[in-house]
């Protein structure tokens, strides 16, 4: 692609003061998305995907937590900027105005007393400048949009009065209100029953094809990432241990614990069936920063100079880079 | 004992259960941070050492009258000496040798008011609990009833009718109290009830008798301990307003409130008769409110120690 | 919805039973209410006719049906002490004791809500340590002795405002803002939290996340949802104010049914110690009953609850 990537973000670093002491949650995280692309971002608890993407929007609370280091440029409606840099009230107006939150738990994350239409009609006049009733229209076309049966009523009632599904549908309709040119979705379907979550991924390949929104989705889950994502981007430890094409990834993965996610997938075309292969270790305490590969201590791989410096992402193919010093093909540590 | 799940290895460090004694081990290392809680507990360790060292603490007798030497004024005023350094009162007594001997009657009313009503409380919830249905409503009915009444008024009222004695108080609060014991120990059985927890013991043999010490019983500690600490605090209110009405303990006591009721009458001419008990009742009072406060935020099973 | 305010009617109805039960039952304790009401001097003939006149000499039911049916109708015979209808002598106070009640109330509120939505916003602000503090000492000071020390100072010693009575419009500051304070610091506490608790929650996040205005999200997120427990804790609280101003009224002199509770009392006349308890009671139980519903009224999740 020769067009400017929509979000780059570069060597990005937060971590939180808390009473426990400093915890290193993200730690030198860089990756790009393409204007229209659909990123996966694939990683256990506390592997920092979240703090990732709420740092790069000033959604961290802080105090406890600090964004210390690193770029995320935005090409955004009026021209390049640094999202790190922009002063509160310009990044207000990228939150919501060009980049849509659908966040994870749709109980919890939409206001018990107020209608859902009036939560979605506040984003158009805040951002769109509309008025009431044009908001008011506006958003009945966005429930149909996102598939909501009779929105002229819907309009009206309140969060507990939809199913899980539906409330997404919400949160998802919140997101794309104002158009905007990147999407970010926390695990949005992680809460939500197996089928409707299939529902939820069409309804985001459909918003994808007709509006060309970008996509950044997080997730714990590769299974659900095989249908919608382009490229993936596997996180561990506060840093990125792959990125690849989704179809590279799954066929060539070239980092230790990529391999080891996938492997405890489990396929219900299966031929035979594998024993559910789960990683063996826990995941690092993040209140320790390290100067080695965090992996190491899991690795069925790991070798003297695993523990004594941190791998940098290395291109190993098209679009493919992995931060691990085992090179996985030829079986034997890499070169340089 | 109770639950004491390690790390699960798979969502890591987000959850980790602790045991009663953990957390509060944990949290007395955070004792240290927060001033608050140390003000509470000193003043709280005051009060207890001046119970009990009351003799060896105080210059004289307490009930020693002494009406030459009535209404003298604390030692910082003019007509004031060392001898008495909070002043006498209306018969000669040593004003800050009835401020000690007061914490007896304050403690001993909170610490065994507390224990019967955390006592009654805990069957009452109990029985309630476990019974469920129509015994369940009709204690709960009780409960309801003493709860939704004016709390003062009824206190008043049985007490004038028992009369004045240090054993109908403890009584009175015992009983008056109980209710909010029960109710806390009732929704924690209902909670025991709906969880799994019964099924996967009674199925792998316990019975109940073991399902409440080895379940119901750990988690009660904490609640009724920041309970317990509250309560007794509002008791030594509660003391104190009897005794301004001439209606807790007999007038010979030396209790804060019998001192203030005396320190009424003489309050343009002597106020620090009034005065020392009051502040002694504030003291105490916030020590405990104090020391509850920190143990609520340190017992509350809902604080997980989330690191991302 | 119905189905919860018919639930909570029939209970509110038992327990006025309840009161009613209790306050026959408290009289007759001690076995012998003729010697409860009676004086120490009263001779055994004095007694007698006393008991008689009662109607104590009565099988145990039958004396409560006739309390029974006659308190319904707010009978609760004569006062011993004034030989007036007890009802009415409570009635004439009524007004008074509201006054101070709503008073205290409003300084509560004025000073607490302020004080909370600050806390709450700002933790660790010096205007939050002031918060706090008036929460703890709120439940910490003896109010009935704050009171005595008040009107050493501000009464006695600086003349600035009368101490007792209930004569002039300055008359019910003391009293008022002595009474306010166990409430203040419970409404402080509870916005505190409330906040505290409702900035922490997902749906805030999202609303950041729109990119909406620190002011909007305060106002329609944030002050939204603490109305709902707000108008809970306010309800309640005013029961607490009437039914414990009876020490403050009794300290200021102030007219009120409080006061009339804790004399009687010391006359032993127990018609209009009973008399008094139980109005108290049902006003309670009353307000507690309007708080639960409007409760209610106000959340959504339960007005429009599937």
């Amino acid at each position: 692609m020769n067009t400017q990537p929509v979000l780059e973000v570069k060597d990005l670093v937060t971590k939180f003061y808390t009473l426990e002491g400093v915890v290193h949650a993200v730690n030198g995280v860089s990756f790009d998305l393409e204007e229209g692309e659909a990123l996966a971002i694939v990683g256990e608890s506390g592997s920092g995907k979240s703090v990732t993407v709420m740092s790069i929007l000033g959604l961290i609370l802080s105090p406890p937590g600090k964004v210390e280091g690193g770029q995320a440029y935005f090409a955004g409606k009026y021209g390049q900027c640094d999202l790190l840099k922009l002063p509160p009230a310009e990044l207000r107006n990228v939150r919501g105005g060009q980049i849509g939150f659908v966040f994870q738990d749709p109980i919890s994350s939409l206001n018990p007393i107020l209608t859902i239409g009036e939560q979605i009609s506040e984003t158009l006049v805040k951002h769109l400048g509309m008025s009431g009733e044009e908001a008011h229209k506006k958003t009945i076309e966005l429930l149909e949009q996102v598939g909501i049966p009779d929105p002229k009523m819907r309009y009206r009632n309140y969060p507990h009065q939809f199913s899980g599904g539906m409330r997404q549908r919400v949160m998802i309709a919140i997101a794309i209100a104002c158009n905007p040119a990147i999407i970010i979705a926390d695990e949005p379907t992680t809460a939500l029953d197996v089928t409707i979550q299939a529902q939820i991924v069409d309804l985001f390949q459909r918003l994808r094809n007709v509006i060309g929104v970008a996509v950044i989705w997080i997730t714990h889950d590769l299974g659900v990432v095989a249908g919608l994502a382009d490229r993936v981007l596997v996180m561990y430890g506060g840093r990125v241990a792959e990125i690849a094409l989704v179809d590279d990834l799954y066929e060539h993965p070239q980092h230790p614990y990529t391999i080891g996610l996938l492997g405890a997938l489990t396929r219900l075309d299966a031929r035979e069936s594998k024993r559910l292969v789960s990683i063996e270790g826990t995941p690092p305490d993040m209140l320790i920063p390290v100067t080695h590969c965090p992996f190491a201590p899991r690795c069925p791989y790991a070798f003297e100079r695993c523990w004594q410096e941190i791998p940098p992402l290395i291109e190993v193919g098209k679009q493919h880079r992995t931060s691990c010093f085992y090179d996985l093909d030829k079986r034997r540590p890499r070169d340089g | 004992m109770a639950t004491n799940r390690a790390a699960q290895t798979n969502d890591s460090f987000l959850d980790i259960e602790r045991t009663f004694w953990d957390r509060l081990v944990y949290a007395s290392r955070f004792l240290w941070r927060d001033q608050s809680a140390i003000i509470g507990l000193f003043l709280f360790l005051v009060v207890v050492v001046a119970a009990i060292f009351s003799p060896q603490l105080t210059p004289y007798d307490p009930l020693d009258q002494n009406l030459r030497n009535n209404k003298i004024p604390p030692a910082w005023s003019a007509e004031g000496s060392w001898d008495h350094p909070l002043g006498t009162d209306s018969l000669g007594r040593d004003i800050l040798s009835r401020v000690i001997y007061g914490t007896r009657v304050s403690l001993t009313i909170g610490f065994f008011g507390v224990l019967m009503a955390g006592g009654i409380g805990l069957i009452m919830g109990t029985i309630a609990g476990y019974f469920g249905g129509r015994v369940d409503a009709v204690i709960m009915g009780a409960v309801n009833l003493i709860l939704s009444l004016p709390y003062l008024l009824f206190v008043v009222f049985i007490a004038a009718i028992l009369g004045r004695s240090l054993l109908n108080v403890v009584l009175i609060f015992g009983i008056t109290d109980a209710p909010i014991f029960a109710r806390v120990t009732r929704g924690e059985v209902l909670r025991i009830r709906e969880s799994g927890y019964v099924e996967s013991a009674i199925s792998s043999g316990a019975r109940w008798g073991r399902i409440i010490f080895d379940h119901i019983l750990p988690n009660l500690i904490g609640p009724f301990l920041t309970l317990a600490t509250f309560e007794m605090s509002a008791m030594i209110f509660y003391e104190a307003s009897l005794g301004f009405l001439g209606l807790s303990v007999p007038p010979t006591v030396p209790s804060w409130g019998n001192m203030l009721a005396s320190g009424r009458t003489y309050l343009t001419s002597a106020p620090w008769i009034a005065t020392f008990p009051g502040l002694a009742i504030m003291f105490t009072s916030l020590g405990m409110n104090l020391l509850g406060d920190w143990l609520r935020d340190v017992l509350d099973p809902r604080l997980r120690r989330a690191r991302k | 919805m119905q189905r919860y305010f018919l639930t909570r009617l029939l209970q509110s109805v038992l327990l006025l039973f309840g009161v009613l039960l209790l306050v026959f039952l408290m009289v007759r304790m001690t076995g012998d209410p003729a010697r409860l009401m009676m004086s120490r001097e009263a001779s055994p003939e004095e007694v007698e006719s006393f008991r008689e006149a009662m109607g104590f000499n009565r099988p145990v039911l039958v004396q409560f049906g006739d309390f029974f049916t006659r308190a319904i109708v707010g009978d609760f015979g004569k006062s011993l002490h004034f030989k007036t209808p007890a009802m009415e002598m409570v009635l004439e106070r009524l007004t008074a004791t509201l006054q101070l009640a709503s008073v205290a109330l409003l300084f509560a509120i004025l000073v607490a809500i302020p004080l909370g939505l600050i806390g709450g916003f700002n933790p660790g602000s010096p205007a939050d340590s002031l918060g706090r503090m008036v929460t703890l000492f709120g439940q910490s000071i003896p109010n009935f002795w704050l009171a005595l020390i008040l009107i050493l100072f501000f009464a006695v010693r600086l003349g600035w405002l009368p101490s007792f009575g209930r004569d002039e419009w300055k008359s019910v500051i003391m009293p008022a803002f002595v009474l306010s304070l166990p409430t203040m610091g419970r409404i402080v506490r509870l916005t505190r939290s409330s906040v505290l608790e409702i900035r922490a929650e997902d749906f805030i996040r999202t609303a950041h996340s729109k990119g909406l205005e620190p002011k909007v999200i305060y106002v329609k997120h944030v002050l939204g949802n603490i109305l709902i427990p707000l108008v809970s804790v306010i309800g309640v609280s005013f029961g607490y104010l009437l039914g414990g101003s009876s020490y403050i009224e009794l300290i200021f002199s102030w007219p009120g049914m409080g006061s009339l509770f804790l004399q009687a009392i010391g006359w032993r006349d127990f018609p209009l110690v009973q008399a008094i308890a139980v109005f108290v009671s049902v006003v309670v139980i009353t307000l507690n009953l309007l708080t639960d519903i409007s409760y209610v009224i106000i959340d959504p999740r339960i007005r429009y609850g599937d």
